[in-house]
């Protein structure tokens, strides 16, 4: 019997998050990484952004981002440290630590904004 | 059968393999090789702008006063120079990306196959416009 790939998830993971990434994080990280601490745009006061975030709608946009982005950075991390590095006797540590990382930062995700008050 | 593959032995015929050595730096020899690998390190980035969020999400769920901390934190001069390279790598990789677009999605439209300008161009024009959504958003207040 044929092993079945998850290569196909993986890839449909790395490709949603790439999307993701490329459409949105460079704003974000624009306003939130230049803009408001360098003082050009005023930075959200802080009641404004807690009740935006205690919006469902916010929290899964925010979770679906975290989650497709570090799938993205998973995949793509693990085949840079093959291919730039050649460090393919590492496969299964690499493998293990990159999507590992992953389910880490989703859980993280999950969690914050799960029990976001 | 069994006998003769008992008694027979072949040597087959395997010539080495030639396989030169790639330095581990090979991508640093070409222009479109060092692209390469700078599109695959903006991952890297892209995983600092979700811990930056959570950073922020966290702060926030845990009172103004850790919000204050965090605000201060994103103005050290090192995590504002942190920022500034995450961000020139995402724009890389949203470029990269939508250049892309193309070869990874082919519209045909009543028999005619979309031209990849157009793909192109929607696609930044969705930028655009999901971009200025987002600062419309965190911008007022």
């Amino acid at each position: 019997m044929a092993k079945q790939s998850n290569e196909p998830v993986i890839w449909a993971l790395f490709s949603a998050g790439g999307v993701v990434a490329a459409f949105v994080i460079p704003v974000h990280l624009f306003l939130l990484g230049l803009a408001f601490p360098l003082g050009w745009i005023p930075a959200p006061r802080y009641e404004y952004l807690l009740a935006l975030v205690r919006l469902p709608l916010t929290r899964l946009y925010l979770f679906a981002l975290c989650f497709l982005a570090v799938f993205h950075w998973a995949h793509r991390f693990r085949y840079t440290l093959y291919d730039g590095l050649q460090i393919k006797h590492l496969n299964e540590l690499i493998f293990f630590c990159c999507y590992g990382g992953a389910i880490f930062g989703t859980v993280l995700a999950g969690y914050l904004l799960w029990n976001f008050r | 059968m069994s006998d003769t593959r008992q008694t027979t032995r072949y040597t087959e015929y395997h010539p080495r393999w030639y396989r030169s050595r790639v330095s581990t730096w090979w991508w640093l020899t070409r222009w479109p090789y060092l692209k390469f690998i700078l599109r695959e390190i903006s991952s890297v980035f892209v995983a600092w702008f979700v811990m930056v969020l959570l950073l922020q999400i966290r702060a926030l769920s845990r009172g103004p006063q850790a919000y204050a901390q965090f605000e201060r934190w994103l103005q050290h001069p090192a995590v504002v120079l942190l920022n500034l390279i995450a961000l020139f790598f995402v724009v890389f990789h949203a470029v990269t990306w939508f250049n892309l677009a193309p070869r990874a999605i082919a519209i045909r439209f009543r028999g005619k196959r979309v031209p990849d300008l157009w793909i192109v161009g929607t696609n930044y024009a969705a930028w655009a416009v999901i971009s200025l959504v987002v600062a419309w958003f965190l911008v007022r207040s």
